[in-house]
């Protein structure tokens, strides 16, 4: 049965008289304030929804990726470290049998890598880079892969703008 | 006390914690019976002629001294040890029930240390009443207890090939099950009143890696559970304390551990988790997304690579079959490569989206032989052979691997994964 059936039983039982066709809230929790709504609310769809305000240019971005990323990713995202990611190439590897997945022959959205960088990155300070910071690495690891010009700056409305080569390269799995 | 240590002080630091008064008094009593009798006199066994340990000792108890090898290990090197992953030890354990300190790991960013008093659930998107739950108020819920699998979408990495001294833990390993307990999503998203037209459900935990995943909000309206608790316990912090999403018979990743934030929206969030990692290359190139049942599947635990029979004669053949699609009605057994097959019995109880064990007495003729289990789930769906799996999917699929696993017994009973 039904907890909201359940719980319409119950004050039917005690002849509550509440004649509503909506069972009323159990009142758990609390609403849920406008400012911590805006304080979690971190993720970035596809169609921009969540993107923050700022901006990034790639030149920001090789100077931001230089410093702190170039550990794990290497120079210009090229030779990884164990573990690591590649960032870029691999263009046309997919039906091959060994296919080589970054983010310009593999993403499907530009938006992810923003939102990816800003919940995850860098790996040991999570969180600690700025939306124009965030801005600035996605500029810049798409244009390491020829995705944007050397002089894009990027912000809310040109982001989700950006077309990614594997753009339909995916099918939701028909069985679920 | 070198040269005058009474018997049995040597084999317990128990006695060493107890204090020299008590040491003492064993060491009189000792004195005093050793001229009575002998273990052999009296049939007794050592265990039986002094005190245990202290009842107190374990406040928390832990297994056996003896079962120290029963333990998760790591598939393989990982060097970033806070993006990993642990294997459970099918070939040691009995039943279906997996213990919680044995129970799969699989963290993006670490396991957070969170104080349950001061974590929150955020519930808004689509929603007519954006609602803030503490741990408190989640647990006034009226609670559910299922008892469910949890198996990681990279479990069994056999597409391009393994090795032969590969065991169950290795191939399998990515596999636990447990009784959840929590309350029922439906019932907490009743509460903040979805909208019309929410179609997807982000699920958000508090880890390093904020990992997310949209979920159906089908699924979410069905059969899950915000989960608190795991075999009668509070959940363990690698499995998501104090909070975490539970899917069942869903991929293992969309589990969201440390649970903060529920989204509800019109279209998926296309999160990274279910873009470019949790999905699926066919031979085509084009990648399989949102691949989230974990289809029908079985694997013999014993004997199996590392733990073949030492002689001829009986040897029960026992494992476990699941799947996401509901209950196992069948499960086959092969010692001839699926020459032919025989069914084995299904331990009850058995349950929808959770492990079933099987077993089958075998007579072993000390000659060679190639063991297989295949199980059938109650849509009729048989789990595919090898070949069948790759020839469907190619070998670039890389997660939900389901096919049928083939264990070769030499005639000494030395057993291998043959794939």
């Amino acid at each position: 049965m039904r907890f909201s059936t359940v719980i319409l039983t119950v004050l039917g039982m005690m002849g509550a008289g509440l004649a509503a066709a909506e069972p009323p809230p159990l009142a758990f929790g609390r609403l849920a304030t406008p400012a911590e709504i805006a304080a979690a609310d971190i993720d970035v769809r596809a169609d921009g929804a969540g993107l923050p305000p700022g901006r990034g240019s790639v030149p920001d971005g090789a100077t931001l990726f230089a410093s702190g990323c170039t550990a794990c990713h290497g120079g210009q995202g090229q030779k990884p470290i164990a573990g690591a990611p590649l960032l870029m190439g691999g263009v046309g590897t997919l039906a091959t049998p060994k296919p080589v997945k970054t983010v310009g022959s593999y993403w499907p959205y530009a938006t992810t890598l923003f939102d990816y960088i800003r919940r995850a990155m860098p790996f040991q300070a999570p969180g600690s880079l700025t939306d124009a910071q965030v801005y600035a690495l996605t500029a810049y690891i798409l244009r390491l892969n020829g995705i944007v010009p050397e002089d894009a700056v990027l912000d809310a409305a040109s982001l989700p703008k950006v077309r990614m080569p594997n753009r339909d390269g995916f099918v939701p799995n028909p069985n679920g | 006390m070198p040269g005058n240590q009474p018997i049995g002080m040597s084999r317990r630091g128990v006695i060493r914690r107890t204090g020299l008064a008590l040491a003492g008094v064993a060491a009189s009593s000792r004195t005093a019976l050793s001229d009575s009798a002998s273990a052999a006199e009296t049939g007794s066994s050592p265990s039986m002629r002094e005190q245990g340990a202290p009842v107190t000792e374990n406040p928390y108890g832990i297994p056996s001294v003896f079962e120290k090898s029963v333990v998760r290990i790591p598939g393989g090197k990982q060097p970033f040890p806070t993006a990993a992953h642990l294997l459970t030890p099918l070939q040691d354990l009995h039943g279906i029930v997996t213990p919680n300190g044995l129970h799969y790991i699989r963290d993006h960013g670490g396991t957070p240390s969170i104080d349950p008093d001061r974590h929150r659930l955020l519930v808004h998107g689509m929603v007519d009443r954006p609602l803030s739950f503490g741990m408190d108020d989640l647990m006034r819920f009226p609670s559910i207890s299922r008892l469910h699998f949890l198996e990681c979408s990279g479990n069994t990495p056999l597409y391009k090939s393994g090795k032969p001294d590969w065991s169950v833990q290795m191939t399998h390993g990515l596999l636990s099950c447990a009784e959840w307990t929590g309350v029922r999503l439906a019932d907490v998203l009743a509460e903040a009143g979805v909208k019309p037209g929410a179609a997807w459900m982000l699920a958000e935990g508090a880890d390093a890696a904020a990992l997310t995943r949209s979920i159906p909000i089908a699924k979410a309206l069905d059969d899950a559970i915000l989960a608190y608790a795991q075999n009668g316990e509070r959940l363990r912090p690698e499995q998501g304390y104090p909070l975490r999403l539970f899917l069942p018979g869903y991929e293992g990743n969309t589990n969201i551990k440390w649970l903060r934030r529920l989204k509800l929206g019109d279209q998926p969030f296309e999160t990274r988790e279910e873009t470019s990692r949790y999905s699926s290359l066919m031979p085509n190139g084009i990648a399989r997304q949102f691949n989230f049942t974990m289809e029908v599947k079985s694997v013999i635990t014993r004997p199996s690579p590392g733990h073949g029979p030492k002689q001829p004669g009986f040897c029960e053949i026992t494992g476990l079959a699941w799947t996401g699609h509901g209950r196992i009605v069948r499960v086959e057994v092969s010692t001839d490569n699926g020459a032919t097959w025989k069914d084995a019995e299904l331990q009850e109880p058995v349950l929808s989206k959770c492990l079933t064990r099987f077993r089958l007495p075998w007579v072993r003729d000390g000659g060679p032989a190639m063991l297989q289990s295949r199980a059938t789930d109650e849509t009729g769906t048989v789990q595919p052979t090898r070949e069948s799996l790759l020839a469907a999917r190619g070998s670039n699929y890389y997660y939900h691997y389901n096919a049928i696993t083939t264990w070769r017994m030499d005639p000494s009973g030395e057993t291998t994964l043959a794939l």
